[in-house]
C-alpha cells in the first residue's frame, strides 16, 4: 500500500467565519481572506470535486465582505452541473450571486438549467426556475422559454408558481414571447393553492401592462377576480394565510392592483367591481400596517377606475383618517397620486394636509408641500400662501428653492389682486432669502413694472424692508435697489415713509462696499444709483 | 422588488439579494451609500424614504436593519408585511433568530429568501408551505452527503 500523502481538508465555512471574525484588525482580516484565497484557488485548479461545495460556499462569504470572487464563477457551473443536491444548491446561490445576465459564463448555463428544468426531483427544478428568474439575460430566455412555458402547466403547484415568475421575468426581457405564455396563464386563476394564484395575477398584471390588446382579453376575467377577493374576505380565519386577522394580505393586494387596471376607463368593468371594493373597504381595520397595506392599494383602486363618487368621498376620509392618526408618509403619497385625477374630492382635506407642513419628519413635510401646491386655486390662495411663507421660512435650503419657485408660479395664476401679488413676492422673496431661483428677481421686477398704481406703494415697501436688511440677501437688495432707481422720486415725495437723501446714500454705500454683496448686487445697486442721481437733485 | 440588503447597526452586510443585473461596482456604491443613508435615520422616522428613483423600505429587527428597494408603482407597506413574513420564517427555522444564525447560515437565509420571493415576486404566501420545502430541501441535502462528511 502506498501511503498517500493528503492535503488537510479545506477548512469548514463556520470555522472560516470564525476566523475571520476574531481578526483584530483591517489587514489581519486581509490576511486571512487572502490566505484562504489562495488555498481555494489551488484546490479549484486542481479539479477538486469533492470540497468544490465547501469552497464555493466559503468564496460566497467572501464575497459578501466585499473581496473578490470572480475566479469561482466556473466552480459555481460546476458544482450546478453535479448530480448531488448540495452542489447544485450552493452552485445556483454562487450562480445568482456572482453572475447576472452582464457575464458571458452565464450562458454556459443555460445547458445545466435545460437539464435541471426537467429534472424529476421537483426542488432541482425549483433552484432551476429561481435562478433563471433571478438572472435571465434576453438570450437565456428565448433558449429556455419553451421548458418554462410547459412547467406552467404542470400539475404541480410548487413548480407551476415558480415558472409563472419565471415566465414574467422571460416577458419582461424579450416582449415578444409573452403570446405563448397567455394560452397557460389563464387556468392559473383556476387554482386553489395561493402561491399558484399570486404569482398568476402577478403575470396577468405585467401582461396587462405590457400590452393593451392583452389587457382587453383580460377583461373577461373581472368576475373571476371579484369571485376569489370576495373569498379572502369573507372567508373565516384560515390560520395558514392569516395575517393578524387579514386573509393573505399579499393576495388581496395583488388582486386589487390587477382591478385597478382592468377597471381604468372601463364603465362595464368598474360597476362589476365597484361592490366589492367597497366590501374591502369597510371590512378592512385600518389600525395595523396590514390593513392599511389593503386600503393603500384600495384607495389607488378606487380612485383611479370609474367608481361611484359616494364611495370615493368615504374612501378618501377613510385615508386621511389614517393620515391623521398614524402620521403616515403613505398617505401623503397616495393623495399626491389622487389630485390630479380628482382634485375636488382632496380639498376637503386641505387643512390635515397643511398640518402636515410642520410634521418633524422631512419626508412627510416634502410631500405635503407638494401636495399644497396641487391643491392651490383662485378661492383658497390667500389662506394656503399664508402657510406656505411660514413653511418656506423654517424651511431646509432645498425647500426654499423649490417652494418660492412655485409660490411665484401660484401667486401669477391666481393673485386676487395686484398689490396681494406684490406684498406676496415680496415676502416670498424675504423668507426664501438667497436660495430664491434666479427667474424670480427677474419676475418681480416685471411685475413692478407692470403694475403702475402699485408702484408707490411697492417702493415704500422695498425701502423699509431695505434699510432694515442684513446686506447678505441678494434677491431682496436687488429688488429694492431696482426699484428704488426706477421710483425713488416717489419716494423721497413720500408722506408717509420719511428718508431723505442722505439716508439712501448711506444705504447704497453700505451696498456697494459690502463684502457680503454679491458682483451681480453692486451692478444693480450701481446702476440704481445713477438713475436716482438723474432724477433727484442730490450731492454724491 | 429591485434589491434586499440586511446589514448590522455597524454597517456590516449580512445578505444582499439583487433581482436586477448591476456590475460589481456599482452594487458596492449603492450599498455603501444606501446602508450610510439608513444608518443616518433617526429611531421615530418612517419606514419608508425616497432614494435615487426608487422608494426604500427598512425595519429594524434587534441588530440587523432588512432594507427593500422598491419601484415608484409598487405597494410600500405591503413590502413592510414582506420584511415581516421573511423575519417571521427565519425565527421559525432558527428558533429565535439573532444576527449570529444569520452571520453563520448565511446560504441558509438565501434559501429561505428564495422560497419566499422568486424573481422579486411573492411566489408563496403560506408559512407552512415555504417551511416545509425548506424542510424537504435540507433533508434531500443530508442525504445527498450519503456517509461522507463532505457537509460545507
Amino acid at each position: 500500500m502506498i501511503a498517500i500523502i493528503r492535503q488537510p481538508n479545506p477548512i469548514r465555512l463556520r470555522d472560516l467565519i470564525r476566523q475571520i471574525r476574531s481578526a483584530k484588525t483591517a489587514a489581519e482580516e486581509r490576511s486571512v481572506v487572502n490566505r484562504e484565497c489562495a488555498f481555494i484557488r489551488l484546490t479549484f485548479r486542481e479539479e477538486d470535486s469533492v470540497w468544490r461545495c465547501r469552497n464555493v460556499a466559503k468564496l460566497l462569504y467572501i464575497h459578501m465582505l466585499g473581496y473578490p470572487a470572480h475566479f469561482g464563477q466556473m466552480e459555481c457551473l460546476k458544482l450546478i452541473a453535479s448530480p448531488r443536491f448540495t452542489d447544485k444548491r450552493i452552485g445556483y446561490l454562487g450562480a445568482m450571486l456572482l453572475l447576472d445576465e452582464r457575464q458571458d459564463v452565464h450562458l454556459l448555463i443555460t445547458n445545466s438549467l435545460k437539464n435541471d428544468l426537467n429534472s424529476s426531483t421537483q426542488f432541482v427544478q425549483g433552484l432551476a426556475l429561481c435562478t433563471l428568474a433571478a438572472i435571465a439575460s434576453p438570450e437565456m430566455s428565448r433558449d429556455l422559454a419553451g421548458e418554462v412555458e410547459r412547467l406552467l402547466k404542470s400539475s404541480n403547484a410548487y413548480i407551476r408558481k415558480k415558472a409563472a415568475v419565471c415566465a414574467l421575468r422571460i416577458i419582461c426581457k424579450v416582449p415578444e414571447l409573452m403570446e405563448m405564455f397567455l394560452p397557460a396563464t389563464r387556468s392559473l386563476l383556476t387554482e386553489k393553492n395561493h402561491g399558484v394564484l399570486i404569482t398568476g395575477v402577478t403575470l396577468i398584471t405585467k401582461m396587462c401592462e405590457q400590452s393593451k390588446d392583452t389587457l382587453s382579453h383580460f377583461k373577461k376575467i373581472v368576475p373571476n377576480l371579484v369571485r376569489i377577493l370576495k373569498s379572502l374576505i369573507m372567508a373565516g380565519y384560515s390560520p395558514e394565510h392569516d395575517v393578524q386577522g387579514v386573509s393573505d394580505p399579499f393576495l388581496q393586494v395583488k388582486l386589487l392592483r390587477l382591478l385597478r387596471l382592468l377597471g381604468r376607463g372601463d364603465g362595464d368593468a368598474s360597476e362589476t367591481m365597484n361592490d366589492i371594493l367597497a366590501q374591502v373597504a369597510t371590512n378592512t381595520e385600518s389600525s395595523k400596517n396590514v390593513g392599511n397595506a389593503i386600503l393603500y392599494e384600495t384607495v389607488l383602486a378606487i380612485m383611479d377606475i370609474k367608481s361611484e363618487s359616494g364611495l370615493r368621498v368615504s374612501i378618501l376620509i377613510t385615508w386621511v383618517n389614517i393620515l391623521v392618526s398614524q402620521g403616515q408618509y403613505v398617505a401623503l403619497n397616495t393623495l399626491l397620486k389622487v389630485v390630479s385625477a380628482d382634485n375636488a374630492a382632496v380639498q376637503r382635506h386641505r387643512t390635515t394636509i397643511l398640518e402636515c407642513l410642520k410634521d418633524a419628519d422631512i419626508s412627510i413635510r416634502r410631500r405635503s408641500m407638494e401636495l399644497c401646491f396641487a391643491l392651490v386655486n383662485s378661492a383658497n390662495i390667500r389662506s394656503m400662501m399664508k402657510e406656505l411663507i411660514v413653511f418656506m421660512e423654517k424651511a431646509e435650503p432645498e425647500f426654499k428653492a423649490v417652494c418660492s419657485s412655485k409660490c411665484v408660479t401660484a401667486a401669477e395664476k391666481y393673485s386676487p389682486t395686484v398689490r396681494w401679488h406684490i406684498d406676496t413676492l415680496l415676502k416670498v422673496v424675504n423668507a426664501a432669502g438667497n436660495h430664491v431661483p434666479d427667474d424670480v428677481v427677474a419676475s418681480t421686477i416685471q411685475l413692478i413694472c407692470e403694475a403702475q398704481s402699485e408702484q408707490a406703494y411697492t417702493v415704500k415697501e422695498l425701502w423699509k424692508h431695505l434699510s432694515i436688511a442684513n446686506l447678505d440677501l441678494q434677491p431682496l437688495v436687488q429688488v429694492a435697489t431696482w426699484c428704488i432707481g426706477e421710483y425713488g422720486d416717489l419716494l423721497l415725495n413720500s408722506e408717509e415713509v420719511k428718508v431723505s437723501e442722505k439716508e439712501l446714500i448711506r444705504v447704497y454705500h453700505q451696498i456697494l462696499w459690502s463684502s457680503q454683496c454679491s458682483m451681480i448686487t453692486k451692478e444693480y445697486a450701481l446702476t440704481s444709483f445713477m438713475k436716482l442721481s438723474s432724477r433727484v437733485q442730490s450731492e454724491s | 422588488m429591485q434589491f434586499m440588503l440586511l446589514f448590522s447597526r455597524q454597517g456590516k452586510l449580512r445578505l444582499q439579494k439583487w433581482y436586477v443585473a448591476h456590475p460589481d461596482k456599482v452594487k458596492k456604491k449603492i450599498t455603501r451609500e444606501l446602508i450610510t443613508t439608513i444608518l443616518a435615520r433617526k429611531p421615530k422616522m418612517s419606514s419608508f424614504l425616497e432614494w435615487k428613483d426608487l422608494k426604500i423600505v427598512y425595519k429594524r429587527y434587534a441588530s440587523l436593519y432588512f432594507c427593500c428597494a422598491i419601484e415608484q408603482d409598487d405597494n410600500e407597506l405591503l413590502t413592510l408585511e414582506v420584511i415581516h413574513r421573511y423575519v417571521e420564517l427565519l425565527d421559525k427555522y432558527f428558533g429565535s433568530v439573532c444576527e449570529l444564525d444569520i452571520i453563520f447560515n448565511f446560504e441558509k437565509a438565501y434559501f429561505m429568501l428564495d422560497e419566499l420571493l422568486v424573481g422579486g415576486e411573492v411566489c408563496e404566501t403560506s408559512k407552512k408551505n415555504v417551511l416545509k420545502a425548506i424542510a424537504a430541501q435540507d433533508l434531500l441535502q443530508e442525504v445527498s452527503y450519503g456517509d461522507s462528511p463532505y457537509e460545507i
